[in-house]
């Protein structure tokens, strides 16, 4: 979907971007009342394909556990709508687009991107869809960031929000971890200031190392020692060598190579910068419950045992929030070894809360 | 979690448990109501359906909730013992406490946070002075195993039991006003009003007591 230049982004760096365009997927079909539509919110290295096969890796969709016929978010029910975020690199306007002032890459020069630039965007694709208000808005992660973001912008357009494996902020460790993989970019020679592109270099190496330690964060200790425990790859002993002789390196290698080629090193620093920046309560005066006061959408809160990117704390204190304004709000912790990754894993108890949850909503608002 | 702590008796025509119907009739209609304790949402679904409240819940137990989540209901994971002081003062109506106090670490300090949660709270449980109890452990020197409390000593999740009249006594000391309070028969049947404590002690199955702030 494209915005001309009369239709500029309003970004919270101050700068209006235009032109900008937003790709998107959709699912299912928009019944007559448009009360049926669903937005998915992809998180960090998501994008918009969640229940098809990637164009780019091939692979099957990101959420096919989630999304599809006769999955907890139903496509034969209803119309789910999954967009790549501003800043991302998957066809939405971000660092590697062209800057029409210039005619080369934005790459550095594109604006820093927030959790609520993401949403303003999903907004105007909404608005150009012709959907007054979204029957359920739900993601995982930096995906239940934005749900919390589109409940606080805008309470009269989500009748249901599903954040799972999320919080209201980010934490200092969190920034912290990303920091540690901006800085491994950039201190890739090839990453040229942000410049590779016009350069014709890659900086793969930063990138790769920027995904390995993401990719530690995103598991949990009891997980990489059910997976890997002190395996060896394919040798019954030490080679006394820094090549990989353990499983677990060879496995984050891999991890690290096959995702710079889908991913963006520039989108990478980007939308990294929104989640740290992310902050709910600061926008509502330091008050979390401010957010969400008067809000007349359902929510329903999830977070996983073994998660600690997004603990457990973090989803209670959404929850406590939503209590004291007030709010309709559910949660449930859900039981799992599989670090913060467990969202778009299969998790039984996930699907049946979120099954639960979206079914009865659903009914409440008269959708078949 | 409260289905399951104790096994009250139940309607035979509707299959409601008859100290639900009880605490639904105490409940005004088109209120605020807190269950804490709330199991499957049986008590908020009926409080729902008849008295058109707005209810929430807390439940323990994953299963519980996700039952709750399948009908509708607004059900936290939580827990009575620590999660009830997260909620701000005159949060609810009611708050609603049922067969579960027996069950919690502090009894007293959850009773608090009820009254200062809820304008009123209404608190039911199983009454560990009835007969049969006392037999059983007067006659058989035995910890009483029964149909409504059918745990052994050491896997029960009952730790705080009470009997009528030290609940009684707990209102008092926290300064709890009691503006209704009832005892049910092993059959599920109110008993009569006019009858001495000493009685409802005895022959008491439960006791349900609506409680407000002093």
């Amino acid at each position: 979907m494209r915005f001309g230049a009369d239709e500029p982004l309003m970004m919270d760096a101050g700068i209006a971007l235009a032109p900008w365009q937003i790709a998107y997927q959709t699912y299912g079909t928009l019944n007559a009342d448009k009360s049926n539509a669903v937005l998915i919110c992809h998180a960090l290295t998501g994008d918009q394909h969640v229940a098809n096969d990637n164009p780019v890796t091939g692979k099957p969709g990101w959420w096919r556990t989630m999304v599809g016929p006769g999955r907890p978010v139903d496509t034969n029910r209803f119309f789910v709508i999954c967009a790549n975020v501003i800043g991302g690199c998957m066809g939405t306007t971000g660092p590697a687009s062209t800057d029409p002032a210039t005619g080369q890459p934005y790459a550095l020069n594109f604006p820093v991107v927030t959790i609520r630039d993401m949403v303003r965007a999903q907004g105007a694709l909404i608005d150009r869809l012709g959907i007054e208000s979204l029957f359920c808005v739900i993601g995982g992660s930096m995906g239940g960031m934005q749900v919390l973001q589109w409940a606080a912008s805008y309470p009269h357009r989500v009748f249901a929000a599903l954040p799972i494996a999320a919080a209201a902020r980010h934490s200092a460790q969190n920034i912290a971890f990303h920091e540690v993989g901006r800085q491994a970019v950039m201190a890739d020679p090839d990453w040229r200031g942000g410049r590779y592109l016009l350069e014709g270099t890659r900086p793969s190496k930063g990138l790769a190392v920027a995904r390995m330690g993401a990719h530690i964060t995103y598991l949990s200790e009891m997980a990489l020692h059910r997976k890997f425990g002190r395996n060896f790859q394919d040798r019954s002993a030490p080679t006394f060598s820094f090549d990989a002789d353990f499983q677990i390196e060879s496995y984050l290698r891999y991890q690290g190579i096959s995702f710079v080629e889908r991913f963006d090193a520039n989108s990478y620093l980007y939308v990294t910068r929104a989640m740290d920046y992310f902050d709910l309560a600061a926008e509502h005066g330091g008050s979390l419950a401010r957010a969400f006061q008067g809000s007349g959408t359902r929510f329903c809160v999830i977070s996983f045992t073994s998660d600690w990117l997004f603990p457990t704390s973090d989803s209670r204190a959404i929850v406590h929030a939503l209590n004291a304004a007030a709010a309709s709000v559910a949660f449930v912790e859900v039981e799992s070894d599989k670090g913060h990754d467990a969202f778009l894993l299969d998790e039984p108890e996930m699907f049946a809360a979120a099954y639960g949850f979206i079914d009865a909503a659903a009914r409440a608002r008269g959708i078949p | 979690m409260a289905s399951s702590l104790a096994v009250p008796a139940t309607d035979s025509i509707t299959g409601h448990r008859l100290d639900f119907l009880l605490v639904a009739e105490m409940v005004e209609p088109g209120s605020r109501v807190l269950d804490v304790g709330c199991g499957d949402g049986a008590l908020l679904s009926l409080l729902r359906e008849r008295k058109n409240v707005d209810g929430r819940g807390i439940e323990l137990s994953r299963e519980g909730v996700n039952a709750c989540l399948a009908k509708g209901l607004p059900v936290i994971q939580g827990d009575a013992d620590t999660d009830l002081s997260d909620y701000p003062d005159d949060a609810f109506d009611y708050v609603i406490l049922s067969q579960t106090i027996q069950a919690t670490r502090q009894p007293r300090v959850v009773l608090e946070n009820l009254l200062r949660i809820g304008r009123r709270a209404i608190v039911s449980f199983p009454n560990f002075g009835h007969w049969r109890v006392r037999v059983d452990l007067g006659f058989r020197g035995r910890m009483p195993v029964t149909e409504n409390l059918p745990y052994s000593w050491y896997d029960t999740p009952n730790i705080h039991f009470c009997t009528i009249r030290d609940f009684v006594e707990l209102c008092r000391e926290v300064g709890a006003q009691m503006e209704k309070a009832v005892a049910l028969n092993a059959g599920g049947k109110p008993m009569q009003v006019s009858l001495p404590w000493w009685v409802w002690n005895l022959l008491g199955d439960q006791g349900v007591f609506l409680l407000k702030r002093r």
